[in-house]
């Protein structure tokens, strides 16, 4: 099975591990991330004003080159997936920013929301399946007690991102026991962890995720994954001995017993 | 800023948010992780917006404090959406020629060797035009 896929600014520069750790586990698994040509940034966050249409036009050359060759979009880091998802249902559901998004995209035939849109994650839950992961891990990480972070954007606005339960989310606790260790359920797992506002007010990103570590270390983690890149930074960039943050593409790569082959694609790039 | 009912109706266009909505249970707010860093909190923001003070709005420092997180937007019993709101002010304020809150000269100073690329293009999108 060959997916579209949109890596992203950051997992071509800071998060190449996210990226490569993802791709070697593909092939382990048996599908494959068929990287779009000539894709550009999507921005960092959706440009909410019903207003903006140059802003989205970025998602929608993705989005309109996954439909040509009709394959489903799937992305890893939670920012790309939050814009190119939500632009994609404006262009299904909103009439005025469909026809002039359509007016730059000078397309033979317009665009109009027809590709189908998966996190990583939705494809192991909804294509893979996590009963079929299970079978293909190799190093189960026994014993390893381990906190999702999900934060904001792979969850929220519910109704759009369709991901999970936005209030009460289950899909990487149902990764992390198909990988063979022990899911650690906290209260601070969906709560923000500053985004954006650590470029110029690092202490309010440090002092909400300090709430965040303590949550998890509180209910008995040792560990915490994420799928974002700036997630992990400010995680990390908490002042308190926080707990260890990892990509969950790392300790997937891990179970399916290639993470060596990972780490030699990243030493390449 | 003149005319502040223009404004009122400039920033209901551009969020497509109808404050009217609002019935004021103040959810929005206690779900906010910004809360205490904003001088006008946000089911203040919507009341603003209905009473046409935006010279007010514009001049707030919560439109620097809103992380986008929607937590506000899925958890409004009304689906007023106050985060599209407080984004629509933000836009009034930096489209406007030289109203900006990030300035690509404070950028070298602002990095170090781990900052992720995303921080830096999701910080230009909402801070500056």
């Amino acid at each position: 099975m060959k997916y579209s896929y949109y890596p992203g600014c950051t997992l071509r520069t800071k998060a190449k591990a996210l990226d490569a750790y993802a791709r070697v586990s593909a092939k382990a698994l048996g599908f494959e991330l068929e990287e779009i040509e000539n894709w550009q940034c999507c921005g960092g966050v959706y440009p909410l004003g019903s207003d903006e249409i140059a802003t989205k036009l970025s998602s929608v050359r993705a989005l309109n080159e996954a439909r040509e060759k009709g394959q489903d979009l799937v992305t890893l880091c939670s920012a790309c997936h939050h814009v190119i998802k939500r632009v994609n249902d404006d262009m299904k559901n909103v009439e005025d920013i469909r026809t002039r998004a359509n007016h730059y995209m000078q397309l033979e035939e317009p665009y109009a929301g027809e590709t189908t849109v998966l996190h990583f994650l939705e494809v192991l839950r909804d294509r893979v399946g996590f009963e079929q992961l299970k079978e293909k891990v190799v190093h189960p990480l026994v014993g390893k007690k381990i906190g999702a972070y999900y934060g904001c954007l792979l969850l929220r606005p519910g109704k759009i991102m369709a991901f999970d339960n936005p209030e009460n989310p289950s899909i990487i606790e149902d990764f992390i026991r198909a990988i063979g260790a022990e899911p650690v359920i906290y209260p601070y797992r969906n709560e923000c962890c500053g985004g954006y506002i650590s470029l110029k007010e690092k202490e309010m990103s440090s002092n909400m995720c300090q709430n965040i570590m303590e949550s998890a270390k509180g209910f008995g983690a040792e560990m915490l994954i994420t799928a974002c890149p700036l997630c992990l930074y400010n995680l990390n960039k908490s002042t308190c001995d926080g707990l260890p943050v990892y990509y969950f593409t790392e300790l997937l790569a891990e179970a399916l017993g290639v993470k060596e082959e990972a780490e030699m694609e990243v030493a390449k790039l | 800023m003149k005319d502040q009912k223009k404004q009122a109706e400039l920033i209901k266009e551009i969020s497509g948010v109808n404050p009217l909505k609002c019935m004021k249970c103040g959810k929005c707010s206690a779900t906010c992780p910004s809360y205490n860093e904003m001088d006008i909190k946000p089911h203040q923001f919507v009341s603003y917006v209905v009473n046409e003070d935006i010279e007010s709005l514009v001049n707030s420092k919560s439109l620097w404090k809103c992380l986008s997180c929607f937590a506000c937007v899925e958890r409004c019993p009304r689906d007023v959406k106050p985060g599209k709101l407080i984004d629509a002010a933000r836009q009034l304020v930096v489209r406007q020629k030289g109203q900006t809150y990030l300035s690509p000269d404070e950028i070298p100073e602002l990095l170090d060797p781990e900052l992720p690329q995303q921080l830096l293009v999701s910080a230009f999108r909402r801070y500056r035009r």
